[in-house]
């Protein structure tokens, strides 16, 4: 099953060290990552997505809430909750291609962000759902390079 | 007024009430080392800084106070890390220093450099890189605040040159809040509730009992627990002093090398009332077949030892002699029909006992067992014992009664071999008054042999007594049961003169090769203030039984020939 663990952290070196090696330990892939200041500068969020085997991710979780630079531990799986990613695709888009790959950009409320002969880049933001089926459309012109910041994530209400 | 680093190092650790410290000092550790030169704090040399660190932990676990160590940058760090994953595994409140070099030489693949809190992360409680001399006092106020609360543990700090040398006030603040490190010290009294409930309605309960209930100071509680409800403990080997062994109740170690009793104890229970103890795999043996009648109650300051192997029925997290005191209250008023129905379950464990008693071969040869019940004896069993890892290991645990908490030092969680001689000497400096012997293997005692350097110029009269097989024991017995007999690379036949080594480093050395030679030759040792190495040449080929072979059930015991 696939979790969303929001993290609370101390904003210091070697916390993301022990976060990840916690899970690496363990054998669980982290599927996203991300990291960034809250509104207190001193305390950083970090949102990792992750699948695997729940026991062990409920050790994994225990473990979290164990170690000395962790606030606070959330697994939004079952809450009502956001989450956004935000991608930058470049893909092809030469003479003729153009206008379909802008009316794809257009249907799914992208932007272009940067134009070349060849090619242009897209940004989008959305969920996982979203940016997936965007790429999709994008394919079969070709995707240069695609990169993305990994899913945060926030409750409802 | 302004102090240096390497001041405020010294002067909060004389804060912080440091008696003593076990280390090797190092070109980055200069500044540190002159002010410690004439400091109101021992300072002990050892001769490695493995050596250093199991004194810190061996002082930690016979007294209940931190253990300080320090090593230099580099190799200094890397060899102090075997004794950190030995204290992290038990925990053990240790802390750390280590050397490193300058803050701006930092990652620069300097000389003797190691990323330090990179290697060590794993294997310490918690751990801190000091980058500026304002930090210092509160850095190491913190470490020890971490280091003795809550599940203790080692914690280190990497104390760079040019911070031992900068310079700023010195405030040594008094209470010590750390917002994300709350440790949880009183049970939940609806947990607490349902437990006492189960407790009721048991007729087979067994409590078993580990090193969480010795850390926590609680084995009064524990007493009063068994006592009032006439229920069997059994130990781990963590746990060992927890619960006298000469107790009716007592059963015994459980496990791969436990009793025949406690072993089946467990497994026909309907109720284990596990306290401080964390069902680790050489307890459980083949997990799905453990304990399947029985309903768990489990005790424990970790709340990530809880339900991680076994899964737990009423998980109460606290600290062991809190919670225990909570209940016994409650188990008090439950009187004599509470004890009556369990008369049934005590005389099947009897029976048990009576059919399947923890012995040996007791013919004229000298065999590790009868060693170590002599030691028993002639020390009265008031000695504190450390052990080296492997049969001599289990021996000092199965034949020595242990009936007082902090007098059984091992390396249970990790199983470092060359822990047992140095943690007796720090055993020893920490309690000068007992008599402290390592149980040791011939194998093992060559891991850490050059800390003698360090008794003999310390004058610490610790009494090694060698089980001397010429084996790396328990790795041939398990070759002999388990791989035809093919002995490899388990062969010591080519051993030094463990009692030329002992004079060598001007300490007595005592060779014993008969069975009525052993009572003389202990005697004579404990008369000699100074140590003493006493190399028993004991049966080549005698092994550890009972055993439970891995991945079978625990009541699946080999119960050997005698």
């Amino acid at each position: 099953m696939r979790h969303t663990i929001s993290i609370l952290v101390e904003n210091k070196p070697g916390v993301l060290a022990r976060i990840s090696s916690l899970f690496s330990a363990r054998g669980f892939n982290i599927d996203s990552l991300a990291v960034g200041e809250t509104e207190q500068h001193d305390v950083s969020r970090m949102t990792i997505i992750v699948k695997g085997d729940e026991k062990i991710l409920e050790q994994v979780m225990k473990q979290l809430n164990k170690l000395i630079d962790i606030i606070k531990v959330n697994d939004f799986v079952e809450q009502p909750h956001l989450e956004r990613d935000l991608v930058l695709i470049k893909v092809n888009a030469g003479k003729g291609k153009r206008s379909e790959v802008l009316e794809i950009v257009d249907i799914f409320r992208a932007k272009i962000v940067d134009v070349a002969s060849n090619s242009v880049i897209v940004e989008m933001t959305g969920d996982e759902e979203k940016i997936l089926a965007l790429v999709n459309m994008l394919k079969p012109f070709g995707i240069k390079e695609m990169v993305r910041t990994g899913i945060v994530a926030m409750g409802r209400g | 007024m302004k102090l240096t680093g390497a001041e405020i190092f010294v002067e909060s650790l004389i804060k912080e009430k440091v008696e003593i410290m076990f280390g090797i000092p190092g070109g980055v550790l200069l500044p540190t080392f002159d002010v410690l030169y004439g400091a109101p704090i021992k300072f002990i040399l050892t001769r490695h800084e493995q050596g250093a660190a199991h004194m810190a932990d061996g002082y930690a676990r016979a007294t209940g106070k931190v253990g300080v160590c320090i090593a230099t940058s580099g190799p200094g760090a890397t060899n102090l890390t075997t004794g950190l994953a030995t204290a992290n595994m038990d925990s053990v409140p240790v802390v750390a220093f280590t050397g490193q070099v300058a803050t701006h030489l930092v990652g620069n693949d300097a000389f003797q450099e190691a990323d330090t809190t990179g290697v060590t992360r794993s294997i310490t409680k918690y751990n801190y890189l000091v980058k500026d001399v304002k930090e210092l006092a509160c850095t190491i106020k913190e470490a020890f605040h971490i280091a003795r609360t809550g599940r203790p543990g080692p914690v280190l700090i990497d104390f760079p040159v040019d911070v031992q040398r900068a310079s700023c006030e010195f405030v040594y603040h008094k209470e010590v809040e750390i917002r994300s490190y709350k440790p949880k010290y009183e049970g939940h009294p609806q947990q607490i509730k349902k437990a006492i409930d189960l407790i009721k309605q048991s007729e087979r309960a067994v409590i078993y009992a580990g090193g969480g209930v010795i850390i926590s100071g609680a084995s009064g509680e524990l007493r009063e627990m068994a006592k009032t409800t006439q229920i069997p403990v059994t130990l781990t080997l963590m746990g060992m002093g927890a619960f006298p062994q000469d107790s009716e109740l007592f059963l015994g170690m459980l496990g791969m090398h436990g009793t025949y009793f406690a072993n089946h104890a467990i497994q026909n229970s309907d109720l284990i009332i596990a306290i401080g103890a964390r069902f680790d795999d050489r307890i459980t043996a083949r997990l799905d077949a453990f304990a399947p009648q029985a309903k768990i109650i489990h005790i424990d300051i970790d709340p990530t030892s809880i339900s991680k192997n076994v899964k737990v029925d009423i998980p109460i997290v606290g600290d062991a002699k809190n919670v225990m005191r909570e209940m016994n209250k409650l188990l008090n008023k439950l009187g004599s029909k509470n004890i009556e129905k369990r008369k049934k379950w005590q005389k099947r464990i009897s029976q048990w006992k009576k059919d399947n008693p923890l012995t040996y071969k007791k013919d004229d040869k000298l065999r590790p067992q009868y060693v170590v019940e002599k030691i028993y004896e002639v020390t009265k069993g008031k000695a504190i014992i450390t052990t080296e890892v492997g049969q001599n290991q289990m021996w000092a645990q199965q034949f020595y009664k242990y009936n007082y908490p902090r007098h059984f030092i091992t390396s249970g969680g990790l199983g470092t071999m060359g822990y047992g001689f140095p943690a007796a000497i720090g055993a020893k400096l920490g309690k000068p008054e007992k008599i402290v012997f390592d149980i040791a293997g011939d194998g093992s005692i060559q891991m850490n042999i050059q800390e003698m350097a360090t008794a003999v110029n310390n004058k610490v009269g610790v009494k090694i007594a060698i089980l001397n097989n010429g084996y790396l024991g328990m790795v041939r017995q398990w070759q002999q049961l388990f791989y035809k007999k093919r002995y490899s690379a388990t062969d010591l036949t080519a051993n030094p003169d463990f009692v030329k080594i002992a004079e060598a480093y001007g300490a007595l050395g005592i060779r014993v090769s008969e069975k009525g030679e052993v009572e003389g030759a202990l005697k004579k040792a404990i008369s000699v203030d100074g140590p003493v190495i006493l190399d028993f040449l004991v049966e080549r080929e005698e092994n550890v039984f009972p055993m439970v072979p891995a991945g079978a059930r625990l009541d699946e015991v080999i119960r050997g020939l005698a």
